[in-house]
């Protein structure tokens, strides 16, 4: 058995593909569910409805899918590239709290309408920050970011929990680690009232459609791609390899860390270390499932967040354990991978 | 006669729509050199491949001693005693020459590699044909030629008893590839049979006992060395009498690109050093060399990809500090790639997209890429420099490699540059597609283009240049003219022999 | 500074060290052998977190310790065996292919941990691996207890690192590894199936990450929760960066590791709440990247590391 390269990939494979990888990610969690001895179907049922049942699950299922919309381009623009950012949750973190830091100590007194602005700018910049350092190493001493970033991750968790548990400490928190809250003019606009979605899937949104003009029509975004597709013929038409790449990873980090300043500024109001379950990890996966695509990851934002929303209402109700919907998002990268794979291969014998 | 040795009969085989083999047999006597003759995809490379068990044939069969081979398994055609030397090494650098030679010798579940014994007959090898080399040195530290006597070694190792050599002389200089024929004709008395690869005439003649010459999948002739003629093979070779461009008087302008005294270091080493040369409007000058001597690193210099560490250059008679790519294409200075696919073009983006992204400054407005104009661009070059297989859209991977060179050309050529960068630009590029490039390169010469061409393929420099170079561990020799070099005095100047007098001469 | 040597003074320090470096000695040996055979596996996270989780599992519901262990070695080969599929077989980005694992086995884990034991106020704990003191020699100061009163799992995971040295630089196999890690084209033209070479290492070397992961549920803790691998599979990944490939140099580099942050551990309680704990905490993950940035230049990087081989494809 062979894999023969296809010529062509015809355009209605390649919007198939997601949606296969997740049906056969669906069909292996059902293999497990049924272990569990639970009716498959029923189950699926039940995430369908606690994601979409009501005005508020939808309101909650948007809300959870905000964040990962920002993970998940974050994501996206720095594969493109080939910059392997796996550190968007220390992004996120670092980003969430220089927001509780900035509002609570210096620009809580501002009008909202200025410190809602420089409060996301503040937030971008850090995860900016954080991902330069690991771009450095890889430019200076040639370390694989992968590795670096992830390891980021615990560092800036680490360094949140130190903060949240000294200077940045809520006292009102009946000695909780809890960081002091943001002023009530840096909160978002809610979007619809009696719901927590707020004007931070507006700013996702935009932002992917922001990222898909830049990438399909501007000299940058057709300067990343050929730096990702093939660095040593970039460097041959003159691509600068250098500029690009870090300012693909302002890019990626400051997205990543837009997400946590959007998560604190639109639900918590204040930062523990539990703000994200694992946002920037599943960023990635929402960026494969939307094939690198900015829009595709509004969809595959909005596929996750169904799962952990439905799954949290399924779980309760079925004795399933919630972390089916961790199980299912993380075996549809796996699937999508495959599957991506034989958009491009076919079996020959 | 005796029985032969290895015979392949009627072997076919085919990819998709392509025939690569056509019904192929050939027989090989013991003590024989029998030279595959062939341009590329004539088919040399699938044949030796199904002979060594990479590939199945659709049909045909190998036979060693008369016994046939089961199809597909590269063991079975070293237990039978077949080795390959290939073109591209299969070596490793960081392991050691003798680790180089073991590697699968041995049972994998023995738990001992019995090192001792395996440097013992590496040496008795080693010192029976000639080809002596340290067995604990680490193969990335030796030099080319050192590394292809490994390789010999490797299926001498392996109790060789025929062995196919794919293009030897490729990476090697003109002495190492006369000590490695003398080591084939010692071999072949010892008992050993060869076939080896090639398609240069002088060292077919000079060294095989036979001459099979291979084209478009076919076997289309078995001459017997001393009953034949160069002039007979490259008739056989082609299949037609191909005419490459015939190169016209020069009538040189005003020097436009100047180097004196210019050198590189990179990380330590000196891979240029204090070189000149003056290039003028309306010429072709050649820089020859054996691969790996410098002539990269001077591509890539003139490229605009690295920059100098010392020395001058003048550029239309202005000195010039670094010049980065950007500097170099808007000074109009025309650039082919040693490698179309690693630098020339991305394979997945379109053609359009290829075809400016090096001149992205005159496609875009506030940093928005005029697509339309480069789609224009793309098909003006595919419409004069008769690119096939594709549209200004299509992924670039889709073309052939000519085409491919077609597109890269164009975009170079189409805006008349006045100076032109050429690094080995009919590499592995079939006989037709090299003399469009030869024809393109010569026409642009005469619109008063200088071009500056680098290659390793002596034919081609002769072809194409006015004055010739040759490059040698990073230094240039003086500049011999067209008239003055012979293939006998060009190899002299790559192994770095040039004579003093020569240094007036132009 | 008398708190320095105080900490250096005692026999607990040496103790731990051994501990602490044992999972990072096994984990970084499996990722060692993943790489020489040219795949890097980020799945190790991941089948760390599963190791630790059915090792524990196997043990909670009867199983023996060395039962236990053999479990989880298994179910890391099997994630291994994931990982070459779509790695070797497909040659998928070993990048993307190896977090996909890591999130599939982690998430699984928890499943699986959620589901088969109930939810209680205190996690429920086994009896773990007891320390073997070596008689007499376990009595010599500050050496016996560090090196000759630790759990049988540690004893092991020497040994494993002298045993894979030999094998890779004293053995056919090892030159056939090192060989598809370098070239895999080389090696097939020397008769060696490199994907074959490729499907053991990787899962051979995922079966020790699977068993780095049960030490810390079966030795070190006697619990499982989540979360408790906390980057000791990406500190792994560096390690080997750090020991240029070698199994004998990712033995002292984990010791090192290991001592760094038994110290670190000591300096804590030593110094108590002047400094806060987290700035220790981070030590072990800067550690780590301070060795990538030092080392990776100076390493010599198996050639194929990463390249996907597909047979006559060049």
């Amino acid at each position: 058995m062979r894999f023969e390269r296809r010529e062509h990939r015809p355009l209605a494979l390649v919007i198939a593909t997601p949606i296969l990888a997740i049906v056969a990610a669906l069909a292996i969690s059902g293999v497990l569910i049924a272990i569990a001895g639970a009716p498959v179907l029923e189950a699926y049922w039940r995430i369908l409805k606690s994601a979409f049942g009501s005005r508020l699950s939808v309101t909650e299922t948007l809300t959870r899918a905000t964040p990962l919309m920002l993970t998940g381009l974050a994501a996206a623009v720095a594969f493109r590239a080939r910059l392997w950012n796996i550190g968007a949750e220390g992004q996120l973190y670092l980003g969430a709290i220089i927001v509780a830091a900035a509002s609570s100590h210096l620009l809580g007194g501002l009008p909202p309408i200025i410190q809602i602005p420089a409060l996301l700018v503040l937030g971008a910049i850090a995860g900016m920050v954080l991902l330069l350092v690991p771009l450095w190493l890889r430019l200076r001493f040639s370390v694989d970011e992968v590795v670096t970033t992830l390891l980021l991750n615990f560092v800036a968790v680490l360094f949140v929990s130190m903060l949240i548990d000294t200077v940045l400490k809520d006292p009102a928190a009946f000695g909780w680690p809890q960081s002091q809250s943001v002023a009530d003019g840096a909160m978002l606009p809610k979007l619809l009232s009696r719901s927590r979605l707020h004007l931070g899937l507006a700013i996702a949104v935009v932002l992917a459609l922001l990222l898909h003009f830049v990438q399909s029509r501007t000299v940058f975004g057709l300067q990343s791609r050929a730096a990702g597709l093939n660095p040593q013929a970039a460097v041959f038409a003159g691509v600068p390899l250098g500029r690009t790449l870090v300012g693909v990873a302002c890019i990626s980090g400051g997205l990543a860390g837009l997400a946590g300043a959007v998560e604190v500024m639109g639900v918590k109001g204040y930062v523990t270390t539990d703000l994200s379950p694992g946002y920037g990890y599943s960023g990635i996966v929402v960026a494969m499932l939307a094939n690198l695509h900015p829009l595709g990851v509004v969809l595959a934002a909005l596929f996750t967040a169904t799962m952990f929303v439905g799954a949290d209402g399924m779980s309760r109700s079925m004795g399933i354990p919630s972390y089916i919907a961790d199980l299912t998002v993380s075996l549809s990268l796996l699937t999508m991978l495959v599957a991506l794979f034989f958009t491009q291969y076919r079996i020959r014998r | 006669m005796m029985a032969p040795v290895l015979e392949i009969v009627g072997v076919s085989k085919r990819f998709g729509t392509n025939l690569a083999n056509d019904g192929i047999s050939l027989s090989l006597a013991k003590g024989e050199i029998v030279a595959l003759l062939g341009e590329n995809g004539a088919g040399k490379t699938t044949l030796m491949s199904i002979l060594f068990g990479h590939y199945v044939p659709d049909s045909g069969e190998v036979l060693i001693d008369g016994t046939a081979l089961p199809p597909g398994k590269p063991r079975a055609a070293i237990r039978a005693g077949i080795g390959m030397v290939h073109q591209h090494f299969s070596l490793a650098p960081n392991l050691t020459v003798l680790e180089n030679v073991t590697t699968g010798t041995e049972s994998l579940w023995s738990l001992r590699s019995r090192r001792t014994e395996a440097r013992a007959k590496l040496l008795d090898i080693a010192q029976r044909f000639g080809l002596s080399v340290d067995p604990d040195a680490r193969l990335g530290d030796l030099s080319v030629g050192e590394q292809q006597r490994v390789e010999i070694l490797k299926a001498l190792y392996n109790d060789a008893r025929i062995l196919v050599l794919d293009e030897p002389t490729a990476v090697l200089t003109q002495a190492e590839a006369e000590t490695l024929f003398s080591t084939l004709k010692v071999m072949a008395r010892q008992g050993l049979s060869l076939i080896f690869i090639s398609h240069k005439l002088d060292e077919v003649m000079a060294t095989a006992d036979r001459i099979v010459v291979l084209r478009g999948g076919r076997h289309v002739a078995d001459r017997k060395a001393s009953e034949t003629s160069k002039a007979e093979l490259a008739e056989l070779l082609v299949g037609r009498s191909v005419s490459r461009p015939v190169r016209g008087a020069a009538t040189p302008g005003e020097t436009v690109l100047e180097a004196a005294a210019v050198s590189v270091r990179h990380q330590g080493v000196d891979t240029l050093k204090a070189v000149d040369f003056r290039l003028r409007a309306g010429e072709v000058l050649g820089i020859i060399g054996v691969s790996g001597n410098g002539q990269g690193v001077l591509a890539q210099l003139l490229s605009g990809t690295i920059s100098r560490t010392s020395g001058d250059i003048l550029l239309f008679g202005k000195p010039v500090d670094h010049l980065s790519v950007g500097d170099v294409v808007a000074a109009g200075i025309g650039r082919i790639p040693e490698d179309r696919n690693k630098e020339g073009a991305i394979g997945e983006m379109a053609i359009w997209e290829n075809a400016i992204l090096e001149r992205l400054p005159n496609y875009a407005t506030y940093g928005l890429v005029d697509r339309a104009g480069g789609m224009r661009f793309a098909g003006d070059i595919i419409a004069q420099f008769d690119v096939r297989g594709g549209t200004p859209a299509t992924r670039t991977r889709l073309l052939s490699g000519g085409n491919m060179q077609k597109l890269i050309l164009g975009r170079n050529l189409i805006n008349r540059p006045r100076i032109l960068l050429a690094a080995q630009p009919a590499r592995g590029l079939d006989e037709g597609a090299v003399a469009a490039v030869h024809e393109r390169i010569l026409e642009a010469r005469k619109a008063g283009t200088a071009v500056l061409l680098i290659s390793e393929d002596l034919d081609e420099v002769m072809a194409l240049a006015d004055r010739i170079q040759a490059i040698v561990g990073g230094r240039l020799s003086p500049p011999i003219r067209n008239e003055d070099a012979d293939r006998q005095r060009l190899g002299l100047m790559m192994a770095g022999e040039w004579h003093p007098e020569v240094t007036h001469a132009v | 500074m008398t708190a320095v040597f105080d900490i250096l003074a005692s026999a607990g320090l040496w103790a731990a060290v051994l501990r602490i470096a044992t999972p990072l000695i096994l984990g970084t040996l499996g990722a060692l052998l993943c790489e020489r055979a040219g795949v890097l596996n980020l799945g190790i996270e991941g089948i760390m977190t599963f190791g630790a989780m059915i090792g524990w599992l196997s043990v909670y519901n009867g199983a023996d310790l060395w039962t236990g262990l053999l479990i989880a070695a298994v179910a890391g080969a099997v994630f291994g065996a994931l990982h070459a599929l779509l790695t070797v077989t497909l040659g998928l980005s070993q990048h993307v292919s190896g977090l996909g694992v890591t999130l599939f086995a982690s998430s699984l884990s928890y499943f699986l941990f959620r589901l088969l034991v109930p939810v209680a106020g205190t996690p429920p704990t086994i009896e773990p691996f007891q320390p073997i003191a070596i008689s007499g020699l376990s009595d010599l100061p500050f050496i016996g207890p560090a090196l000759f009163a630790q759990t049988p799992p540690t004893y092991l995971a020497i040994l494993i690192a002298l045993v894979m040295a030999y094998m890779l630089f004293r053995t056919p196999l090892g030159l056939a590894i090192r060989m598809t890690g370098e070239n895999p084209h080389a090696a097939e033209a020397q008769g060696i199936n490199p994907m074959a070479i490729r499907y053991g290492a990787v899962m051979a070397g995922s079966a020790l990450m699977g068993m780095a992961g049960a030490f810390l549920t079966l030795s070190a803790f006697n619990s499982f929760f989540p979360t408790m691998v906390q980057g000791r599979g990406w500190i792994c990944i560096a390690l080997v960066v750090f020991s240029s490939w070698r199994p004998g140099r990712a033995l002292l580099g984990a010791l090192l590791f290991a001592f760094f942050d038994s110290f670190q551990l000591r300096l804590q309680t030593t110094l108590g709440g002047a400094v806060p704990y987290q700035l220790f905490l981070m030590i072990p993950y800067i550690l780590s990247i301070a060795a990538l940035a030092i080392m990776a230049r100076r390493a010599r990087v198996p050639q194929a590391l990463m390249q996907p081989y597909r047979r006559g494809e060049r």
